[in-house]
């Protein structure tokens, strides 16, 4: 089984990515399981039509310990298994501490089985304490993707990962598989991605171009490949799945510094 | 002292009074102190490891050693690595354990600290001196209790250490579950009186009863050795003794190095002992020794003589579930009768062991998983018993209910003697059943006017 995680810059268009890419993988006859790991519990509401997934955290709130995996494990497209982590709302408790509970709770029951092809965690925004780094610690996934655009937060973020990911990659087997760049039609943005990936010595693994029809399936609760199976955004999809399936490079990043980071920008993106 | 206790029950969802359990780093660091020159170190602020240390302490009325990470405000923000690597390079350079056994707190596992990520690191940076070992387990409190930490200790011991080389050897792995030193001697006594090569883990018999020689040793000479557990992963055989305490590390055994395990009862009292005795006879390939024989004739002997004071007494009891499950079935076998029998740890296959014990006794016992002894009391005041069966912290329900109490699991904080007599095996189910005898025939004496006070009982 391969565990991958996708993380990047709140607003970046992870949930979509994420969930296109594993429409793509499921298309291709790919058992594949996706744990979201956001307390907006959004991760998986294009796969299942709708959101009306109980979250793990949910569900451990309202009947305790004893929880049964398909209270939590919901079907979703083309046999994907969908899971939400959950958490507390905005401004209570500990949505870190939650992620924690929620990965040990579908370990305990059994959710990882050995006939999935892949699972996926659906990070939220920066690794911004231990708990969003549970999915990257030893035995959990042990690729990362990072979903970046040309904008300098994007870029900023994605860095910032990157210094999470070397932290662990010392003693673990985590290894970044690349950065799947989500336009915003910024200048020269394919240039400057590909040589942000360079610098920190991985590869730009896909460039997904803007297409309007990304916010018609998200209107219709569908992942493109659903909604819109023959359109140029699905094949672009399906490539990136494609890509991530033959993956082979897989790397310990070398994060930039605040200006050397600054420096690529006005390099690529000013001085177009 | 409780006399405001009430005798009507409520439900109650999100308040415990006077709970029957405490935090799992508890019993983490019991375990890891049955380990050989190994020292128990609490990932998380101090208090912490105070309090576990001299509940320890008070205990077993012996200095209980261990380290703590010493969070302050700053290790909450960043995490508790910086504090965790000096910590390893402090303890080895002052202390020279032969191995650190990390458990963590509630602090360190809300912030998210990964405990193999830091020890790798201090691997990789020499913190970790040449044939020294660094192990750890999670012990989240706020997720089961003292015995799940125990549990957890153990099975990170097996984690780390326990290796299959690829040759079985003839030694069993015996897993002694949350009892006394006293009571892992005397394991090792049957084990030995068989003739059978065993491992036990942990083994905290010569470690937490060590003697006085005028002389302190910071790591006393018991406890099971580093190369004993690595040792575990080529045994033929695990004997689990107590579900809650050792099935994990038993479980874990088998998935890691292919040893074959059996989970079976504390050996408290005679059915339960007469279970682990059968099962020392099958895999040692030899009959009961004459010695061991004696020892049940003498229970028996015992039980039965003394039958009118224990035909029909009802009994409270609480505790560990390992334990409280063996002592339900031992009272049942003397023909006495558990009334309320409560456990303060998580488990639905409690109830239904005891259920399955009393069915054909009382079959209307109180039974409660994850209860307290708030509860207990409740019911005693609707139903009261002759006898008390549990912890120190049962005296106060005792005074005000005017029962008198047999101190019996873990804590006992105001009696000495729990640390060197046994409880296990047919002799242990002796000194139970003399004190259990002992604290009824007290009890009559005192109530007895003077015709019917007894010279001969």
């Amino acid at each position: 089984m391969r565990k991958i995680a996708i993380y990047g810059k709140g607003g970046i268009g992870k949930s979509t990515t994420t969930q296109n890419t594993v429409a793509g993988l499921a298309e291709m006859g790919k058992q594949v399981m996706v744990v979201g790991c956001d307390p907006k519990a959004d991760s998986t509401r294009l796969l299942l039509g709708g959101l009306a997934q109980k979250t793990v955290l949910d569900t451990l709130r309202d009947e305790g310990e004893d929880v049964e995996l398909d209270e939590v494990l919901k079907p979703g497209f083309c046999k994907t298994r969908c899971v939400e982590s959950g958490g507390p709302e905005p401004g209570v408790g500990c949505a870190g501490r939650g992620i924690i509970t929620s990965i040990n709770m579908l370990e305990q029951l059994g959710a990882y089985t050995k006939d999935l092809d892949y699972a996926f965690y659906d990070v939220l925004g920066d690794v911004v304490c231990g708990g969003f780094a549970m999915p990257i610690r030893d035995g959990k996934a042990e690729e990362i993707y990072i979903v970046v655009s040309g904008e300098m937060m994007a870029m900023y973020a994605a860095n910032n990962i990157c210094k999470g990911i070397v932290k662990f990659a010392v003693t673990g087997k985590v290894r970044l598989g690349g950065l799947i760049c989500n336009s915003r039609k910024c200048d020269n943005e394919k240039e400057l991605i590909e040589a942000l990936a360079a610098r920190l010595g991985t590869q730009m693994i896909h460039f997904v171009p803007r297409d309007n029809v990304v916010q018609h399936a998200e209107l219709n609760r569908k992942t493109v490949i659903e909604y819109a199976p023959t359109a140029g955004q699905a094949d672009e999809y399906r490539a990136l799945a494609r890509k991530i399936d033959q993956n082979q490079m897989f790397i310990v990043p070398k994060p930039l510094t605040m200006e050397e980071l600054e420096n690529l920008l006005v390099k690529y993106g000013l001085a177009a | 002292m409780l006399d405001q206790t009430t005798a009507t029950i409520t439900e109650r969802t999100a308040l415990k009074i006077n709970p029957a359990k405490t935090c799992q780093p508890v019993g983490a660091l019991y375990a890891a102190l049955g380990v050989h020159g190994c020292l128990p170190h609490s990932h998380g602020s101090q208090g912490c490891c105070a309090y576990h240390r001299s509940q320890l302490t008070r205990h077993f009325k012996e200095p209980v050693m261990a380290s703590t990470s010493s969070f302050t405000e700053g290790s909450s923000v960043f995490g508790g690595m910086a504090n965790l690597q000096q910590a390893i390079s402090t303890i080895f350079e002052m202390y020279d354990p032969e191995i650190i056994a990390v458990h963590t707190t509630c602090l360190s596992e809300t912030i998210g600290d990964d405990i193999p990520t830091i020890i790798g690191k201090s691997q990789i940076e020499g913190r970790i001196p040449e044939g020294k070992v660094v192990v750890h387990c999670n012990t989240p409190s706020y997720v089961g209790s003292h015995v799940t930490g125990f549990s957890n200790m153990v099975k990170g011991f097996v984690k780390y250490l326990a290796a299959s080389t690829g040759r079985r050897s003839e030694a069993v792995n015996l897993i002694p579950g949350w009892v006394e030193p006293s009571d892992m001697a005397e394991l090792r006594r049957y084990t030995d009186s068989f003739k059978l090569p065993s491992i036990m883990l942990p083994d905290t018999s010569s470690v937490l009863d060590a003697p006085a020689t005028g002389e302190h040793s910071f790591y006393p000479k018991g406890g099971t050795t580093i190369a004993q557990i690595r040792a575990m992963g080529d045994a033929r055989h695990t004997l689990a003794l107590g579900r809650w305490a050792s099935q994990d590390a038993a479980d874990l055994l088998t998935k890691q190095c292919e040893v074959p395990h059996e989970v079976l009862d504390l050996p408290i009292g005679l059915g339960a002992t007469d279970r682990f005795v059968s099962a020392l006879a099958r895999l040692s390939g030899t009959a009961v020794p004459q010695p061991i024989e004696d020892e049940r004739g003498r229970l028996v002997d015992v039980i039965s003589d003394m039958h009118q004071y224990l035909g029909g007494k009802t009994v409270a009891i609480w505790g560990d579930p390992d334990q409280v499950i063996a002592l339900t079935e031992f009272c049942r076998d003397m023909d006495m009768k558990p009334l309320h029998v409560l456990t303060g740890s998580h488990g639905k296959e409690f109830e239904a062991r005891i259920k399955e014990t009393l069915a054909g006794s009382v079959p209307d016992a109180n039974v409660k998983e994850h209860g307290d002894l708030f509860l207990m009391h409740q019911w005693i005041k609707n139903r009261p018993v002759d006898l008390m069966i549990g912890t120190t912290y049962g005296k106060f329900i005792s005074r005000a209910e005017d029962i008198p109490l047999v101190r019996f699991g873990w804590p006992i904080l105001d009696r000495v003697g729990h640390s060197y007599f046994a409880s296990v095996g047919y002799t242990g189910g002796l000194r139970l059943a003399t004190q259990i005898i002992s604290a009824i025939q007290e009890r009559q004496d005192r109530d007895a006017p003077d015709h019917a006070f007894e010279l001969v009982m």
